[in-house]
């Protein structure tokens, strides 16, 4: 039988994961996809408790969590594509010297 | 059944994730984040949240994913990264130890909720929804009355967020360009 203990587990491994390819990554691109896995890891803790406690507020809170996920997403990518017209191949080390 | 779509599905997730960090070509990287997507939707089936597996499916696998994709052949990045070299001398050092740290404060803190939670005694209920009230019709009364407020700022948010998209995102106009260049000296 699976428990509860299971899936939080499971999310500690995937957002430590997500933490370390963000810390260890230097392409813009891959470091926004290891915030996603960060963000997947807690919407999953979310479920997880919220079946423990009975309460739809967990699954709602993960509503908005996608909601503005999604929206980070879309301004993250527009910020790559206008970094990366002015500079090709830019990573996150080369924007040190971002400034208006 | 559950344990075993649970083993299933934290095996995919977890090889996806790896697969995210690890992958020279960020189109590996994006394919793989969407085996951990679908992986974490069959889960939330398993975990009874069906309305949040749809839309993880749809929101997530389908469009940021391909919004990635679409990114990744706009830019052209889709070449492979030697990740042999250090950027930082110690940093993948460092990241290990911060990685370890962030498991084991998480795995502690879920865990001793998950216990506090057990001794308190609220366990395991019905929040799937049968009958009349489905899981979908529980999310809509509490997003609408209780939440309804929040769920009109995420409306402005995301409005926001795709004028924010468009103008940033947009091709200067060659006037527009000299100008700017001009601003620059």
């Amino acid at each position: 039988m699976v428990t509860a203990s299971w899936y939080l587990i499971l999310a500690a491994a995937l957002f430590t994961i997500g933490a370390v390819g963000l810390l260890v990554r230097r392409n813009p691109l891959i470091m926004f996809m290891c915030v996603e896995l960060m963000l997947n890891a807690v919407n999953l803790t979310f479920i997880t408790f919220g079946r423990e406690l009975n309460d739809i507020g967990g699954q709602v809170s993960v509503f908005f969590v996608l909601v503005v996920a999604a929206a980070e997403v879309v301004v993250g990518l527009a910020i790559v594509v206008a970094i990366n017209r002015r500079r090709p191949q830019a990573t996150a080390d080369d924007l040190s010297a971002l400034r208006g | 059944m559950e344990t075993a779509v649970f083993i299933v599905c934290a095996a995919i997730v977890l090889a996806g994730a790896l697969g995210v960090v690890l992958a020279r070509n960020p189109v590996h990287a994006a394919l793989s984040l969407v085996g951990t997507l679908f992986g974490m939707a069959v889960l939330f089936l398993n975990l009874e949240a069906h309305f949040l597996a749809a839309v993880q499916i749809i929101v997530y696998a389908g469009a940021i994913v391909v919004l990635f994709l679409f990114v990744i052949m706009l830019l052209g990045v889709d070449r492979l990264e030697d990740l042999s070299v250090e950027p930082i001398t110690g940093q993948r050092a460092l990241a290990a130890i911060v990685g370890l740290g962030t498991f084991g404060l998480a795995v502690a803190f879920l865990l001793s909720g998950d216990i506090g939670l057990r001794s308190v005694g609220i366990l395991k209920l019905d929040i799937a929804g049968t009958g009349q009230y489905s899981n979908l019709r529980q999310i809509a009364d509490v997003l609408f009355t209780d939440y309804v407020y929040a769920f009109e700022a995420t409306a402005a948010l995301l409005t926001i967020s795709v004028v924010g998209a468009v103008v940033m995102s947009r091709r200067m106009a060659r006037s527009d360009e000299a100008q700017e260049t001009a601003e620059d000296d």
